[in-house]
C-alpha cells in the first residue's frame, strides 16, 4: 500500500474491549503502532474512510492445521495465512500435528522462520506436548519456547494415559503455558464417525456419543484440581462438557474453552446428505448441545471462539462418508457464521464476540494484548457487519475448498486486515511486504 | 403411481405409493421365473453391473437372475476382483463402468451411504443392494410381497424383529417400509445391540423375547454375527441364544399361527432352532423367491418400464 506507514482509519465504529471503547472516531497508525485514537489532521497521512464499519482488535484464531511441513498439497503457511488474512485474522497459532510432528525447537523453528518469510499474517506455534503425539514421553518445553512455541498440544488425537496427563499439567508450570486438550476418549469414540444419536440410528452411521467427550474433560478438571497449571478445552461440543467447564471455572481454576463456528451453527441432522464436509471431529452435536454452547458464550463459560482450520484435499475428502478424513476448513467463513449465529440473533453483543476473536485467544496464548492503546502494535481488523455475501468455495484462497458451508447466505465480512501497520488484506486483496 | 426416480437407495425416502407399484408390479413378474422359459425382453440391451463390495450370495444370485429373465446384460465385479485393491477409489471405480456405458449400478458396500455417494455423481441407475448398516431397500421389499401374500394387507399387523438390530440395514428398512405400509413395529435384542433412541422411528423396544413375541403376527429374526462377542457387546453366544434364540418351545408362547422370517444366511442352531427355520411357520425360502420377482420390478420400473404394461 502506498501509505509511508503512516495512514488515518477514519470515521470507523472502534471497539475496543480492553479500553471499553465503543464509538465513532480515527486511529492513527504511524511505523507499526497505534499513534492514538481521536481526530487528527496529518496532511502527510493518508486517509482511509471506513464509515460504517467496525474497527476491533486484530483477531486471532487460536486453533489453526497449516499443514506445511508434510501435506504442503493441502496448505502451506503462505496459503494458510492468506485465507487468516482473508477471514480477518491478523495471527493464527499453528497446530503441531504436522509430518513431522512440531515436537522440538529445530520444528518450532522451521515454523516461525518459514512463517517470516512466507506468512500474511503472525504465525504462534504450539508445540507437540508428548513426542511424536504419541502420548508417551513429555517434549522439551523449556527449549521449544524459546523457539517461538506459545502453547503445547496434542490436537488431534487425546492424551490417553492419564498420568501423561497429569505430567504435562505439572511440567508446563516450568513455561508458564497452556496446555489445549483435544478431550476424546477413544475407547467411547472407537471407528465413530458421526454424533451418536437418532440421525447416526437411522443413517446406520457409527456413532462418537457425547460422552466421549465430557469423561475426557471431566478426568483433565480433575487432574487440573489436582496438579494446578492451565488447560484450554480444545473444540468443545456438548453440553455436558460446558456443564463441567461451568463448574471448575466457579473454583477458580486456570481453565479455558473454545467452540468453533460449525458446532455452534450446525447440528447433525445435516448428515442426511452423507456428505462428508459434515465428517469432523467432534462431531455436529444436537441442536440442544447447540443451544447450551450458546448461552455457554454468552455466559462467558466459552472464552474463545476458534475456527479448527483443517484443509483436506478434495481427492481424500471425496470419498463415501467412511473413508474420508476428519476436518473442515474455517478461516474464510468464520466471522460470518458467527456473526449471523450469534450477533445478528441477539445472543452476543459486538464487544462479546471481539473479546472471543481477539482479545481472549491473545491472552490465554500470553502473546501480547490485543488492544488499540495507543504506542500497541497495529494489530486491526475491520468489517462490515452489514455486509451480506453468499461463501463461494471456489474462490477459496486456502488450498482447499472442504466446507460445508458452500452456499450459505452470511451476514458480515471482513473488509480489512492490519498486521503490524500494514495493510496484508484489503476489499479482496493481499499485500505481503 | 409412476416410478420417476432414477435410484433405489432406500425406504426412508420413497412413499407408499411407490411402495405399492413396486409390489404389484412384482407380483405380475413373478410368474416369469416359473415357466419353462424364464425370459422376457424388457430389459434388452440395457446393461447392469453388480458392484459387491462385500460378500454376498444370495443378493448377488438373486439380481443376478433378475437381470437375465430381463434379458439385461450384467456383470459381477467383486472388491476381490476389482481394482479396489490396487488403491482406486469408489468414485474412480463407478465412473470407469460409467465410460463403459452401463445403465445400472447394484452396488454393495461395506459403508452406510456409499451408494447415496455415487447415485449423485452418476447419470447410472443406481439401486443399493446393502450399505453399511444403513438400508437394504431390495429385501424390504421382498419382505413386504411376501406378507403381503400372506396377510393381503399389512395395516395392524404386528411384527417384532429380533436380534442385532444395530448391525441390521435389514432391520431399519423394514421397520421403514412396514411402518410405511401400516404394520406395528417392535424390536427385541439385548440392549447392547438395539441402537440409540431407536423408538424414534416408531417402534416399541423389548428386551425380553417372551414378552415380545406373544401377541406378534410375524417375528423377523435376524443373522446374529458370532465377531459381536469380541466386540464386547454380548457376554455369550451361549447366553444369547439361551435369551433370544428362536425355538418351539420358545414359540409355545406365540401365536398359533405365527410366521417366521428371516433375510438369510441363518445361523442354523444360533438365532434360529433349525425345527423353526424349517417348520410350518416359516416362511423363508419364499422369501428367496420373491427376492428375485422383486429385483425384477424394480430394475424394470426404474428402466422407465410401467407398472400396467407387465402381462
Amino acid at each position: 500500500m502506498s501509505h509511508n506507514g503512516r495512514y488515518i482509519l477514519k470515521n470507523g465504529r472502534v471497539i475496543d474491549p480492553l479500553q471499553g471503547l465503543d464509538e465513532v472516531t480515527d486511529i492513527l497508525v504511524e511505523n507499526g503502532r497505534i499513534s492514538g485514537i481521536g481526530q487528527f489532521n496529518k496532511k502527510d497521512a493518508e486517509v482511509i474512510n471506513i464509515k460504517g464499519l467496525i474497527v476491533s482488535p486484530g483477531f486471532i484464531d487460536m486453533h489453526t492445521h497449516l499443514r506445511e511441513p508434510g501435506r504442503e498439497d493441502e496448505e502451506t503457511i503462505k496459503t494458510g495465512t492468506k485465507a487468516a488474512a482473508k477471514g480477518g485474522f491478523t495471527g493464527v497459532a499453528a497446530m503441531a500435528n504436522t509430518y513431522p510432528v512440531i515436537d522440538n525447537s529445530g520444528m518450532v523453528k522451521f515454523i516461525t522462520e518459514t512463517a517470516q518469510k512466507d506468512g500474511y499474517v503472525d504465525v504462534f506455534p504450539i508445540g507437540a506436548v508428548t513426542k511424536g503425539q504419541k502420548g508417551e514421553e513429555l517434549t522439551e518445553m523449556s527449549d521449544m519456547v524459546k523457539a517461538g512455541c506459545c502453547a503445547f498440544s496434542d490436537d488431534g488425537n487425546p492424551i490417553e494415559n492419564s498420568h501423561i496427563m497429569r505430567k504435562a499439567l505439572e511440567y508446563s508450570k516450568v513455561v508458564n503455558k497452556v496446555i489445549i486438550a483435544h478431550e476424546e476418549d477413544k475407547s467411547l469414540s472407537d471407528d465413530g464417525e458421526m454424533n451418536e444419536d437418532f440421525i447416526s440410528t437411522k443413517l446406520g452411521l457409527r456413532g462418537i456419543p457425547p460422552i466421549a467427550e465430557s469423561v475426557m474433560v471431566a478426568r483433565d478438571a480433575a487432574i487440573l484440581g489436582f496438579t494446578g497449571g492451565k488447560l484450554h478445552i480444545a473444540h468443545l461440543s456438548t453440553l455436558e462438557s460446558l456443564e463441567v467447564v461451568r463448574e471448575v471455572k466457579k473454583k477458580k481454576l486456570n481453565i479455558t474453552a473454545e467452540v468453533t463456528p460449525h458446532h455452534i451453527s450446525l447440528d447433525s441432522s445435516h448428515l442426511v446428505s452423507f456428505d462428508s464436509n459434515l465428517k469432523m471431529k467432534p462431531p455436529l452435536r444436537t441442536k440442544s448441545d447447540i443451544k447450551a454452547l450458546k448461552k455457554g458464550l454468552k455466559e462467558g463459560i466459552i472464552d474463545v471462539i476458534a475456527t479448527d482450520h483443517a484443509p483436506h484435499a478434495l481427492f481424500e475428502k471425496e470419498m463415501e462418508f467412511g473413508s474420508a478424513p476428519f476436518g473442515i476448513v474455517g478461516l474464510e467463513t468464520a466471522l460470518g457464521i458467527v456473526y449471523t449465529e450469534l450477533v445478528k440473533t441477539g445472543i452476543l453483543t459486538l464487544t462479546e464476540l471481539i473479546e472471543k476473536l481477539s482479545v481472549n485467544p491473545a491472552k490465554i496464548l500470553g502473546i501480547g494484548e490485543r488492544s488499540l492503546k495507543k504506542g500497541n502494535n497495529a494489530y486491526i481488523t475491520i468489517f462490515d457487519p452489514k455486509k451480506e455475501w453468499v461463501v463461494d468455495k471456489k474462490i477459496f484462497v486456502s488450498k482447499c475448498a472442504n466446507t460445508p458451508f458452500d452456499g450459505y447466505k452470511l451476514t458480515c465480512k471482513p473488509v480489512m486486515t492490519i498486521r503490524k501497520g500494514d495493510i496484508v488484506f484489503r476489499e479482496g486483496k493481499f499485500y505481503k511486504k | 403411481m409412476e416410478i420417476t426416480r432414477k435410484d433405489l437407495l432406500g425406504i426412508e425416502d420413497i412413499s407408499m405409493e411407490e411402495i405399492e407399484t413396486f409390489l404389484t408390479t412384482a407380483e405380475s413378474l413373478k410368474e416369469i421365473s416359473e415357466r419353462a422359459i424364464k425370459k422376457v425382453p424388457y430389459l434388452r440391451g440395457k446393461t447392469v453391473a453388480n458392484l459387491f463390495f462385500e460378500p454376498s450370495t444370495r443378493t448377488l444370485a438373486s439380481f443376478s437372475l433378475a437381470e437375465k429373465r430381463l434379458s439385461a446384460d450384467s456383470f459381477n465385479l467383486s472388491s476381490s476382483s476389482s481394482s479396489v485393491l490396487k488403491g482406486e477409489t469408489l468414485l474412480d471405480t463407478v465412473r470407469n463402468l460409467e465410460a463403459m456405458k452401463v445403465d445400472f449400478v447394484v452396488i454393495r458396500h461395506s459403508m452406510s451411504g456409499a451408494p447415496h455417494f455415487i447415485a449423485k455423481r452418476l447419470t447410472a441407475s443406481v439401486i443399493n443392494a446393502g450399505d453399511g448398516t444403513h438400508e437394504h431397500p431390495t429385501q424390504a421389499l421382498l419382505d413386504l410381497l411376501s406378507l403381503k401374500e400372506k396377510f393381503g394387507s399389512l395395516k395392524g399387523k404386528k411384527i417384532v424383529i429380533v436380534g442385532d438390530i444395530m448391525h441390521s440395514r435389514v432391520a431399519r428398512s423394514n421397520i421403514w417400509g412396514l411402518k410405511k405400509m401400516g404394520a406395528e413395529v417392535s424390536v427385541c435384542g439385548p440392549p447392547t445391540l438395539i441402537p440409540y433412541k431407536i423408538e424414534k422411528m416408531g417402534v416399541k423396544v423389548y428386551y425380553d423375547l417372551n414378552e415380545a413375541i406373544e401377541d406378534k403376527d410375524v417375528i423377523y429374526v435376524l443373522r446374529i454375527q458370532k465377531e459381536r462377542q469380541t466386540g464386547g457387546l454380548l457376554p455369550s453366544l451361549r447366553e444369547y441364544i439361551e435369551l433370544y434364540g428362536i425355538t418351539p418351545e420358545k414359540l409355545k408362547k406365540a401365536k398359533k399361527d405365527v410366521i417366521i422370517m428371516h433375510p438369510g444366511p441363518i445361523n442354523r442352531g444360533v438365532e434360529l432352532d433349525p425345527r423353526v427355520a424349517d417348520g410350518k411357520h416359516s416362511i423363508i425360502l419364499g422369501q428367496v423367491t420373491n427376492g428375485v420377482a422383486v429385483r425384477m420390478a424394480v430394475l424394470y420400473l426404474l428402466s422407465g418400464g410401467k407398472s400396467g404394461d407387465v402381462s
